[in-house]
Parts: structure tokens; sequence; C-alpha cells
């Protein structure tokens, strides 16, 4: 029980006391801010996206909107905020300020240029002087830089990410950190062109295309301004399982497997960033949860992500890194053969239904809502196909669950309980289904 | 006023009666109905709705109030109970929807269907919409005998169903013991009367006010005039206490006083007891003490002859009588008065207990003061609307009119509902439901 936790973390040779990072965003804009986030603890911070001098402007009335739960937790945030709007050497002053007198603290730069090798080699050797551990490319601004062909609109184009990677690797000896774009159908393509390119690691996701709502009034969208409206980037809570996929689909892929990782999206609580991490992330940066709720929720992320470690035994970061990796599998590799049936804890239901109207309209039918004329719910196990449905609507923790058939007959089938594996590749009605496919897949 | 007693008005400062008779639990603002109305689960066959005498349904009115439709929301709760507003505010929702709702299980705190329900309606009233439209005209005619909240659902209900209605009201104003009765902190704005305003909005039912039937005009005639008859006339008397020389003064009936209460414009200008003793144990009392207690009065003691279980009141006014300083005795009765100049000016108290489940005196017995006495122990129906042909329908031991479960006695054409009936137990609420059903019934045999 007294291991003694280590949450030092290191990605792409960059140390921090813990792998809580501050996102690139208006938390990490200038020096104030930033000294505020080391003072509440925060293990390192990429410093709002720098960009070549004239400095952008941007709009003077609303730049973000949210969306709400009903007690207005900001569930999904979204902003049409553009990159750093301070001139470079402003930023760069600041910059080394702070890392002279936090130097335990990771001082990451991120950066937007156009693809001028000239831009770089000059603003990367300032960069350098600072101090700074390393540098972020910003290849996922999905507004306003995107409409002048930077961000996002170089982030979707494998070729554009492996130049201009190249082009920052060749300006500097920093480690570079490429911070990938989720708007793109397929995530791959774009971290195998930043390993090409030489990248020490990618970091993702960045915001995602997104309207956050419409004005029924004023007929606009929303952030609305002089009655206009522009798309904007999505971030938050919500996009948390969409950043998961993309981290792990990087982590498992043969040809990305060991680009370090530093993942981005929805992290709120520590238990997002242990999760992160269990699918290979060396370490996580946060946005939305600083904004909505200031920078002292790192405290219980340090704190929690510790005695979580510890009732696991896990002494280091690197004890459960990518230890879900091996679990995720593609849906043709699942077991047919494993069934589960629902089931109705009767001394935690609290009777309210749920689960039955969604079965009874939406799924199999398979949960009763009566016994002996009194109010009951109870599973039909010779209807119930296992969705989670009804688990996942229950409004009380742990009343319904999924329960393993280990062995006997199955009442919906029929069929008895095989223990071997099953699965597409082998199934009779999958028609592409052969030896051969077994074998090459095992291969 | 009296010499012996210490009766006077005045007792507190125009800030203290406003503090005192303020809203007892303040409206939900927009943010806080968003946040309550999150916590519904929409539970399927809501238990909730069973438990609402008039089976509103709750967990759709509530959704529509998370989605912002605030008129769809008051749609689904006033189809139902057209006293909705009235409703949201005296209904006691911990034994009704509230009680049964299944956050209770898991957290012991319902959602706060009352609230919300007001929140709804309130919106409502405030914007004036008239929601409902009649059905092309029946040509029949429908007699109410009393415009209370069962008369008048009734007379609604039958009007929405595209019937003529005339309702004989002996009072001046309409809307029964919600204008006259309930608690004057439950009952701001002059919500009663806006709310039956609202309702008559709707067209086709004729107030005929200062008409008492049995005086003004008989049952008989009514009965000859229209095609159907409702009797709703509620519960006209106090009951007794049953010892001797309690019409005396500083005796007082709970229900009058309390009439005067609500009409009062000025609260300053209602005499109140020092000290006052109540008698009684059911919402009546529990109203009196407390607004007494409220408009000044030092020390008020409730008399109660059995103990907190049987109590007719609820435990949330319970604990509004004792929140608000009232002296709650169980296990007492008056066993007699104490008279000074012809005036009472105590009362002698018995204890009581629970002997194989009967309630005994034990002789033991002891003098409490008060400079007012308040009655408070249940109604009674008074009959005088009923003449020599329509008397086979009072049920002379239960005190209360025979019906049937659509409300029809065994007259003809006559059916009759709320307190006057004994079908539920006396509550705005039920009164609603029996005339809803009554018009129902009424409509049903109209067209066959
Ligand atoms: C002090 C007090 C407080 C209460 N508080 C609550 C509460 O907080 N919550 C709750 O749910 N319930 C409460 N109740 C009970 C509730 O008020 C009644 O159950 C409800 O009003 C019954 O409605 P009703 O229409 O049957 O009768 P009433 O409301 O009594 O209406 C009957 C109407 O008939 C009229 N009438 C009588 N005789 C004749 C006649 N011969 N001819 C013509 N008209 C006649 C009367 O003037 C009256 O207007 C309270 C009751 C009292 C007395
Ligand atoms: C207001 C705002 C401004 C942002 N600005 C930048 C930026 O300048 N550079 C960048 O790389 N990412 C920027 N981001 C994206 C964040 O760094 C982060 O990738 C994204 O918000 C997802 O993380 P989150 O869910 O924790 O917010 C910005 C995000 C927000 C909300
Ligand atoms: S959803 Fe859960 S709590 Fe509700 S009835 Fe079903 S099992 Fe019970
Ligand atoms: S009418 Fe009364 S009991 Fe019915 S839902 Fe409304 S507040 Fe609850
Ligand atoms: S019982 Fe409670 S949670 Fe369920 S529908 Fe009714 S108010 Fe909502």
């Amino acid at each position: 029980m007294t291991t003694r936790i280590d949450l030092t973390s290191t990605i792409a040779g960059i140390r921090s006391p813990n792998p809580f990072w501050l996102a690139s965003a208006p938390p990490t804009d200038k020096e104030y801010n930033v000294v505020r986030a080391f003072e509440a603890g925060w293990g390192g911070v990429v410093w709002k996206t720098l960009g070549d001098d004239p400095p952008i402007v941007n709009v003077n009335g609303p730049r973000y909107g949210a969306w709400w739960s009903g007690d207005r937790r900001v569930m999904g945030f979204n902003n049409i905020e553009l990159i750093s709007d301070r001139a470079f050497d402003t930023n760069i002053a600041e910059i080394t300020r702070v890392k002279a007198a936090w130097p335990d603290r990771a001082m990451v730069v991120s950066v937007m240029f156009p693809l001028d090798e000239q831009v770089w080699r000059k603003r990367l050797a300032q960069i350098e002087a600072t101090g700074a551990d390393g540098i972020e490319i910003n290849l996922g601004c999905p507004h306003g830089m995107s409409e002048r062909g930077m961000g996002s609109a170089m982030g979707q184009q494998p070729d554009l990410i492996e130049q201009v990677t190249r082009m920052a690797k060749a300006a500097t000896t920093l480690p570079v950190i490429v911070k990938l774009t989720p708007n793109v159908t397929n995530i791959l393509p774009a971290a195998l062109a930043a390993k090409r390119g030489g990248a020490d690691a990618v970091s993702l996701i960045n915001t995602i295309n997104s309207i956050m709502s419409v004005n029924l009034d004023a007929m606009a969208p929303e952030p609305t301004i002089d009655g206009k409206g522009s798309h904007g980037g999505y971030c938050g809570e919500a996009v948390r399982p969409i950043a998961l996929h993309m981290v792990g689909e990087i982590g498992r892929f043969a040809d990305t497997r060991g680009l370090p990782v530093s993942a981005i999206g929805g992290i709120t609580r520590w238990r997002d960033a242990a999760e992160f991490m269990a699918l290979g992330a060396q370490n996580v940066q946060v946005c939305t949860a600083a904004m909505v709720y200031g920078f002292k929720i790192v405290d219980d992320m340090i704190e929690g992500l510790a005695q979580w470690m510890q009732s696991k035994g896990y002494a280091r970061l690197d004890d459960f890194i990518g230890h879900a990796l091996p679990k995720l599998t593609d849906w043709k590799f699942l077991n047919l053969n494993y069934v589960t049936k629902a089931h109705i804890d009767q001394d935690l239901c609290i009777k309210c239904g749920r689960c039955y109207i969604a079965c009874e309209d939406t799924s199999h039918q398979a949960i009763s809502a009566s016994k002996n004329g009194e109010r009951h719910f109870e599973v039909k196990d010779d209807e119930c196909v296992g969705c989670n449905l009804c688990v996942e609507v229950c409004p009380v923790e742990n009343c319904l669950t999924m329960v393993p058939m280990q062995a006997g007959t199955d009442p919906r089938t029929g069929r008895a309980i095989a223990h071997d594996h099953a699965d597409w590749t082998t199934h009779p009605n999958n028609v592409m289904a052969c030896e051969s496919v077994e074998t090459v897949v095992k291969k | 006023m009296s010499a012996t007693r210490d009766v006077t008005d005045k007792r507190l400062t125009a800030r203290q009666y406003a503090d005192n008779f303020a809203d007892i639990k303040p409206p939900l603002d927009t943010h806080q109905a968003a946040v309550e109305s999150d916590r519904c689960y929409f539970c399927y066959d809501a238990p909730c709705t069973t438990a609402c005498p008039t089976h509103i349904d709750i967990p759709s009115f509530i959704y529509k109030i998370r989605s912002g439709n605030l008129v769809g929301s008051a749609r689904n709760i006033l189809a139902e109970n057209i006293f909705g507003a009235m409703c949201a505010r005296v209904c006691p929702v911990e034994d009704l929807c509230e009680g049964a709702c299944v956050r209770n299980t898991a957290e012991d705190k319902p959602v706060a269907i009352g609230l919300l329900q007001r929140h709804a309606t309130d919106a409502l009233l405030a914007s004036g919409e008239v929601l409902f439209a009649r059905a092309p005209t029946s040509g029949k005619r429908v007699a109410v005998v009393g415009g209370g909240p069962a008369g008048l659902s009734c007379a609604h209900r039958l009007a929405m169903l595209g019937h003529d209605v005339s309702v004989f009201e002996a009072r001046r104003k309409l809307g029964g013991l919600n204008e006259y009765g309930i608690a004057r902190y439950k009952v701001l704005d002059d919500i009663a009367q806006r709310e039956v305003d609202w309702l008559l909005s709707i067209g086709g039912i004729t107030a005929r006010t200062g008409q008492r039937v049995g005086v003004d005009i008989q049952l008989a005639q009514l009965r000859r005039d229209f095609d159907a008859v409702f009797l709703a006339f509620g519960l006209g008397a106090v009951n007794a206490l049953g010892i001797s020389d309690e019409n005396v003064p500083g005796v007082f009936d709970a229900v009058r006083y309390i009439e005067d209460l609500r009409q009062a414009c000025d609260l300053s200008s209602l005499p109140v007891g020092r000290r006052v003793i109540v008698i009684g144990g059911g919402m009546t009392a529990i109203d009196i003490a407390v607004q007494t207690r409220q408009l000044g009065a030092d020390e008020v003691t409730l008399l109660y002859r059995r103990g907190p279980e049987q109590m007719g009141a609820s435990g949330y006014e319970r604990e509004l009588a004792q929140s608000h300083g009232v002296n709650v005795r169980f296990w007492s009765r008056p066993r007699r008065l104490v008279l000074r100049d012809g005036e009472a000016v105590g009362v002698e108290i018995e204890r009581t207990e629970l002997v194989d489940g009967k309630l005994v005196a034990t002789g033991r017995t002891q003098v409490l003061a008060a400079d007012m006495l308040f009655k408070a122990i249940g109604q009674t129906l008074v009959p005088d609307a009923l003449d020599d042909s329509a008397r086979e329908i009072l049920d002379t031991k239960a005190g209360k009119l025979r019906v049937d479960e659509n409300r029809r006695t065994s007259l003809a054409g006559v059916w009759a509902g709320g307190d006057c009936v004994g079908v539920s137990k006396d509550l705005t609420v039920a009164a609603v439901q029996d005339g809803k059903l009554a018009a129902i019934d009424i409509d049903r045999t109209l067209r066959a």
C-alpha cells in the first residue's frame, strides 16, 4: 500500500513533474496566466500558438459557444478564436522569463507559419533562445486560420504535414510535436505523415468543425457577430470519445505504434487522463476544463491519479501507459460465443421503468413491467440479446448490469454456451470467410 | 373588544405583516426550473401520475419545461386539472405526486413537481392564453350548485364539451375555499380570482353569484329547468366540540376567521389574541394556528386528542406549524371551558391515551389560559340545498352525499362531487377530479 507514486512524465525527451499540461489556448496565452497555472501545479504548458508578425486579429464580438446540461454544466464548448493576437517578440520575452523562473516545468511553444523555410528558420531560432523545451506545430485550428491555408487546411493533407514537419525539424534542435486535426475521416495518414517528417511526438485532438447552435429569433448561428456566425472548433467533455478513438488508433496501428502521443480532448478529471494513457498516451493536455473551472482542478487530477495508481500498485506512469491497447481490436475479432444477459438488482431498482420502455419501444421487448399485478421490472432472458441499452438508460448505478453466461444454454437461441472463441472471420454467414483469411489474420 | 381577554389588532408593523404573509414556497425562476426539470427521469407509466388524483402526465409536462415549451407543459397539466395553478400551491404533494416520485427511493429527494407545475401554469395564466376551445354547442344546459373547485372544474369541462352551464353560488365571489379557505401565504397575488377569470374565459359558463340553492332557488326547479345538475356545495358548517357552553365569546370558528383573513385588505385590522388555543388535528387546525401566530399571537397551542401518526395534517404541515413556533400538544382533549364574565378565558384539558386501540381519557387534567379558542375539528355538510325530493342521496351516517364512481347520485339527472361527497379525502385536487369525472359522465349521458 505504501508504494511511492512517481508522476514524473517524459514525452519526446521533455520532462515534467506530472503529466498534466495545459493545451495551447487562452489559458496559456501570456505570462500572467501561465505563472498562475504553474503556481496551481500544472506540469507544463503549450504556449498559445505564435504566428509570424504582424499578429492576427480576433473578432471583437463573442467568440465562444457552449452546450449545457440541465444545470448548465458545460458539456461541449466551441470557439472561433484565432492564434495569438500579440506580437511575436512580446510572447518571446514572456516565455523566456517564465521558463527561467520555472525551470522544472515543461515549456512547449506552439507555432503556425506558412510554408516558408525562411520564416521557420528565423522564428524557431528565436524560440530556441528562450530556453523552451520543445515546439508544437499547430496543424489543427479549423476556423479562420484554415481559410488562409494554414491550421487544419495543412493538417488535412498528409504531404503538407510531412513537409512542414521536415521544415521545422531542419530549423531547430528542439523536440517537435505535431498537433493533429480530428477533421479527417481517418487519423492514421496524418500521424504517419508526421512520423515520416521526423516528428518526435504527435498531439491530438485539436478542435472539431462545429456549429454550436442556431439562434431561432435571429435566425443565425451562434456565437453571432453582427448578425452572422461561422463554424468554430468543438471541444470539451463531449469530444472525449472521439479523441480516445483517435489516440487508440495511433497506438494500435503497426506503423504508428510507438510514436509518442500527447492526448487532448475533453480531459476534465484524473480518470479521463488515466483512460487516455491506458490507450498509449504519454501525457495529456487540458483546455476547456481549465477554461470552465479555473486552474485549481489540477489538484484533483494529480491527487486522484496518484491515489488510483496506488490502489492498483502502479509506481510510475510507464507501469500502465498503453496497457489497454492490446485489448483494442477490430469488430471482426470479437468473440461471438460470448453471451451476456441484462440483470436487474431488485434491491437497487427504483422502478422508474426507463429500461422497460427503452427495450419495449426500441429494442427487443425483453423486459417485463409487472409481476402479480405489481409494478416490477425484470429481464426476460429468452428475449434479451444483451445489447446494453437498458444498462445505459438506468438512472441508478450498478442496478442494471450485464452478466456473462458461464455455462448452460442461451434461452434465446437455444444454443449451448461454447467456451471457445468464434468470431466473424470464421462465421458461416461471412461469405468472405475461409481458412486463408484466418491464417492471414493470425500472422 | 373584551375586557377580560387580551385580543387586539395592530400587533405588528406593516413590514412584519408583509413578511409573515409572503409566499411560503417562493416560485422557481427559469434557471431553477431548468435544473429541477432535468432531475426528472421521464418514468414509464410514472408513479407520480398514478398518485396525482387528477392523473396529470407529469413526466411530459416536466419534459416540456426542460425544452422551453411552457405552453405545451401547461396544456398537459390543465387538460387533466383545470385548477393546476392552485393545486401546485396547495396540494399536500408529499402525500401525493412527490411522495410517489422514484427519486425518493434512491436519494430521499423527489422532483419538486408542485413547484414545476406552478412554473408552467403561472406562465400560462400570465399570458392569458385560452388553450381550450369549445366543442360545437350541444344545446344542453347544466346547472352547477357551488362555485368551488369541484363545481368550476365540472363547469369548465362541460363548457369544453359544448354544453351551456349556469353556476349557482351562494357567495359574492366564485372560487369556494380557494377564495375563502386556503391559507393566505399559499395563494398570493389574487391567484384564486385570476385563475377563475382565466377558467371562465372559455365561454359558455354563466355565473349566478349570490344565489343560494334551497333559499333563492330550489333544487326541484333546477332539475326541471336544466338537463342535468351537479351538486358541489362543499361543507358549510364546522363540527361542534361537544362540550357545554361552547357558543360564548372567546370561542371562534377557525374557518370563519380564515375567511376574514383571506378577504382582509389590511391585515392589521384583524384582532388576534395574545394566547391562542386551537383544537383539532387537520389542515384547518394547522392553518389557523400558523396564521394567528403570523398575525402576532405570542403563544399558540394546538391541542390534538391523538398522536402525530393519526393527525390529518401531513408531515410537511406539522413541520410548518412547529417551525413557526406553534406548540403542538398531542394526546390532549378539551374537557370544559373556563369562563369569566360569560366569556371563555381558558380550557381545562384532559390527557388521553390509547388502550387496546381505543382512545380513553386518563383523568389527568390541566387548565390552559387563552385569549382566543379556535374550533378546527372538521366541517360538516349543511343539507339546505336538498329539498325533500332529494333527501335520499344524503348518507346521514357518513354526513356526505352518496355517489357512484362516475359521481352520479341515485336521483335521475343529478351528480355530485367535492367535499360534499365521500369518495376521497377533502382536498382541492380531489374536488377537481370529481368535477371532471362528473362532467365526462354527464356528457356521455346527455349524448346517449
Ligand atoms: C381552512 C382550510 C384550508 C384548506 N387547505 C387546503 C390545502 O392547503 N390543500 C388542499 O388540497 N385542500 C385544502 N382544504 C380543502 C379544500 O379547500 C377543499 O377540499 C375544496 O375546496 C373542496 O372543494 P368543493 O368545491 O367541494 O367545496 P368548496 O370549496 O367548499 O366550495 C363550495 C361552494 O359552494 C357554495 N355553496 C354552499 N352551499 C351552497 C348553496 N346552497 N347554494 C349555492 N352555493 C352554495 C359555497 O359558497 C362554496 O363557494 C382546506 C380547507 C379548509 C377549510
Ligand atoms: C478558445 C480556444 C482557443 C484555442 N486556441 C488554440 C490555439 O491557438 N492553438 C492550438 O493548437 N489549439 C487551440 N485550441 C485547441 C485546444 O488546445 C485543444 O486542442 C482543444 O480545445 C481540445 O481540448 P479540450 O477538450 O481540453 O478543450 C483552442 C481551444 C479553445 C477552446
Ligand atoms: S431503469 Fe433501472 S431503476 Fe429504472 S426500472 Fe429499470 S432497472 Fe429499475
Ligand atoms: S395536481 Fe397536485 S397532486 Fe397532482 S401533480 Fe399537481 S401538485 Fe401533484
Ligand atoms: S416519478 Fe419522479 S422522476 Fe419519475 S416521472 Fe415522476 S417526477 Fe419524474
